[in-house]
């Protein structure tokens, strides 16, 4: 294949799997710059959007827009009910303890990998697209349905967008992040607001498997890939900082979609390590993050 | 690929039934036999144990599934008739996790805590490499249905025995001179980044090259990939035959992805049936193999000549006509694979029956009684065929089947000669101590 039309279908893989990432990190990070967790079990909050969405799709039967449309409202409410009940239960227990959370997100990790496998089972799972065309490009075919994940978590952004900071709720979740303290002294429930993050950000990463399960498949073992990549676009990005994220997911995922393609997946892999290793020593917190105590 | 009726629970299920047939069964013919026929110090109901080594969960858990169900259908059958050497056949089931080091583990587990006469069933190649070696520590024959040349190779030892299934080098050298001249000589190959893939990289590279073809392309995937479009565009625009084989939970991906990229404007393709196993070729998208050509160890759907053999073996472990499971039609089995258990367990029998084996001590003679073995007849114990069996390299060779899609299902359109795959020994096994 010539270098025009090969950049082409590299840039068009980076993009969904940046649209995606975009989702999967902002949760992670919206979890991290709110409560200060390092939620390692959100790659299990995106396995179980995907198990969930064909689990909707398969009860639901007839046109698989049908089913799709379900799962899409259904899976990120359940996996966030999910989550919620994951932060009550444990996560406020151990009091947000960093090093304590970080334990227990990695218990909730296997707990929610294993009730997966004893329950779903160790196959993998494939969801029908809600429509099927293949555009024809002169050189090489594509799935539609890819291009319009992308435009699908654009949308998905916005309104969380929208959430963050034009809405009421949003208001209190920013200022729970800016400062605790104070937030709480101003009479806002500190409390339910943690849950709500944690929930919010688990439904995101599961919103991000929902869209793209159709062109993968569900299976038990998903979440390793989808949390390295979200780890790899937080820390990049910078901790805590949303802006950051979604640059870091775009440089990422587009990088990782070009490389894969004119080198190796494994090298993209390699790189975007790279990438994290080198920030953590130069610009620890990250391209947009700001430093401890500034 | 449904799988509602066979999670754990059941497994765990099957396995006491499993036992309880067994014991059953054992208890009837003990009864009915003379206890002068058994002069040895072991109980007339002390079953033989066989470590079944499977991949219950892991990327390798669709063939698990089968391979487990397929032993437990022969074990059923050959404790119906007697058991071996008047004894129950039971079966201790491990799960492996697909794993190389969990599968070091089982045969541990069998050896020391289980206590098993041999064990057996293992597949994906990477585990088996990483378990054969602990099994020679232990001088526990382990006899394993997984394809790859390793065990032909001579690089594993003494106690590792491939005897129910073909091959790879076999499979692939038997069907390169069909390949060439049916379909092309430009090959581009796409194959799985470990010793099962190496593999088919480095025996059809050789086979096709023998056939005055060439390889253009090799492309090689890791097993766990989740997405593939971004390794197709390295397909040869030249390419005359696409060769694909793919393992693992994203084949399904594979092959639809492998559509969109080609739409109707494609090479021929020849794909082992790996790329498919365990997914309904009727799935959505899938309608571009149409006309595209898979090897079969052992043909999925009914063919209008199927022995009597076949119908027998079907129903034994629950698979209809068009290769899915007889309670779900969604549930498609491992067809071309999972028939190695079901032979292997028979072969087992027939070396323990020859060597009058009576327990763990006569492990040594169970391994030379297995390389006395020359020829498996094809019959009711070996429905695929007649296969031969080389002791010096403890691997069989038999008949290998090419298949085209037509109508959403496979029609067999060539059958090779088991001398199609023969090659060289070059490893001696049995002149390794026991």
């Amino acid at each position: 294949m010539d270098f025009g039309p090969f950049f082409l279908l590299a840039t068009l893989e980076g993009l969904v799997q940046a649209a995606v990432l975009c989702l999967t990190a902002l949760g992670l990070s919206l979890v991290f710059g709110v409560m200060r967790v390092v939620n390692v079990a959100h790659g299990e909050f995106f396995m179980l959007g995907a198990v969930l969405a064909w689990w909707v799709a398969d009860l639901t039967g007839g046109h698989p827009a049908l089913g799709f449309s379900l799962a899409l409202v259904l899976a990120p409410l359940l996996v966030g009910a999910i989550a919620w009940a994951g932060e009550r239960l444990v996560l406020k227990r151990v009091s947000y303890d960093p090093e304590a959370t970080i334990v227990a997100t990695i218990g909730m990790l296997y707990i929610l990998q294993q009730t997966t496998l004893l329950t779903f089972g160790p196959d993998a799972r494939a969801v029908d697209p809600p429509f099927y065309f293949r555009v024809e490009f002169p050189w090489f075919g594509y799935s539609g349905y890819k291009l319009c994940i992308i435009a699908a978590a654009g949308a998905l952004l916005l309104a969380t967008w929208y959430l963050l900071a034009r809405t009421r709720l949003g208001l209190v979740m920013r200022a729970t992040r800016f400062d605790r303290e104070t937030a709480e002294n101003f009479g806002i429930a500190v409390d339910r607001v943690y849950a709500l993050v944690f929930a919010l950000g688990a439904a995101l990463a599961a919103a991000g498997a929902v869209l793209v399960v159709p062109v993968r498949q569900a299976h038990y073992l998903m979440g390793g890939d989808p949390l390295l990549l979200s780890f790899i676009v937080v820390i990049i990005g910078g901790l805590g900082s949303l802006r950051g994220t979604l640059v870091a997911a775009l440089l990422i995922g587009l990088s990782d979609g070009i490389i894969s393609v004119f080198f190796s997946p494994t090298l993209a892999k390699m790189i975007s390590t790279l990438a994290v290793a080198l920030v953590l020593v130069f610009r620890p917190q990250g391209l947009f993050g700001v430093r401890a105590g500034a | 690929m449904s799988n509602r009726n066979h999670k754990p629970g059941p497994n765990a299920g099957r396995r006491k039934t499993l036992r309880t047939l067994g014991a059953a069964a054992g208890a009837g013919v003990a009864a009915s036999l003379s206890p002068t026929l058994f002069p040895r110090a072991y109980a007339q109901s002390d079953p033989i144990r066989v470590g079944a080594q499977f991949h219950r969960t892991g990327i390798g858990a669709s063939y698990g599934r089968w391979y487990e169900r397929t032993a437990a259908a022969a074990a059923k059958l050959i404790n119906e008739e007697g058991g071996i050497n008047g004894r129950p056949l039971e079966l201790v089931v491990e799960d492996d996790g697909t794993d190389p080091k969990r599968g070091a583990e089982a045969v541990e587990k069998f050896a020391t805590q289980h206590n098993v006469d041999v064990a057996y069933g293992t597949l994906f190649s990477h585990v088996v490499n990483g378990s054969a070696p602990r099994a020679g520590e232990l001088k526990l024959p382990y006899i394993v249905v997984s394809e790859g040349y390793h065990v032909a190779s001579g690089q594993l030892n003494r106690y590792v025995f491939q005897p129910g299934i073909t091959d790879v080098r076999a499979q692939v050298s038997s069907m390169a001179p069909w390949v060439a001249s049916n379909l092309g000589k430009k090959v581009t190959m796409i194959f799985p980044d470990y010793a099962f893939g190496h593999d088919h990289r480095d025996y059809f590279s050789q086979a096709i090259a023998a056939q005055g073809g060439e390889i253009l392309e090799l492309i090689a995937i890791p097993p766990t990939e989740a997405s593939f479009t971004r390794y197709l565009p390295r397909i040869a625009r030249d390419t005359e035959v696409l060769y694909h084989v793919m393992v693992g939970p994203g084949v399904l991906t594979f092959v639809k992805e492998l559509g969109q990229h080609f739409g109707s404007n494609r090479p021929e393709i020849f794909g082992f049936i790996d790329s498919l196993e365990a997914v309904d070729l009727k799935t959505p998208q899938l309608e571009f193999l149409e006309g595209t050509y898979f090897w079969e160890g052992y043909p999925r759907y009914a063919q209008p000549d199927q022995t009597e053999h076949d119908r027998f073996y079907r129903a034994a472990v629950g698979v209809d006509d068009n290769g899915a499971s007889l309670g779900d039609p969604k549930d498609i089995s491992t067809y071309a694979h999972m028939f190695g258990c079901w032979e292997t367990l028979f072969i087992i029998k027939r070396a323990m029956e020859a060597c009058d084996y009576a327990g763990p001590a006569d492990r040594g003679r169970f391994v030379e009684a297995m390389e006395a073995m020359e020829t498996f007849e094809e019959g009711r114990n070996h429905p695929q065929g007649r296969k031969v069996f080389d002791a010096r390299i403890h691997q069989c060779f038999g008949h290998q089947f090419i298949s085209k899609v037509e109508g959403g299902r496979l029609n067999v359109v060539h059958r090779t000669a088991i001398e199609d795959g023969r090659y060289e020994a070059e490893a001696d096994y049995t002149a390794m101590p026991l």
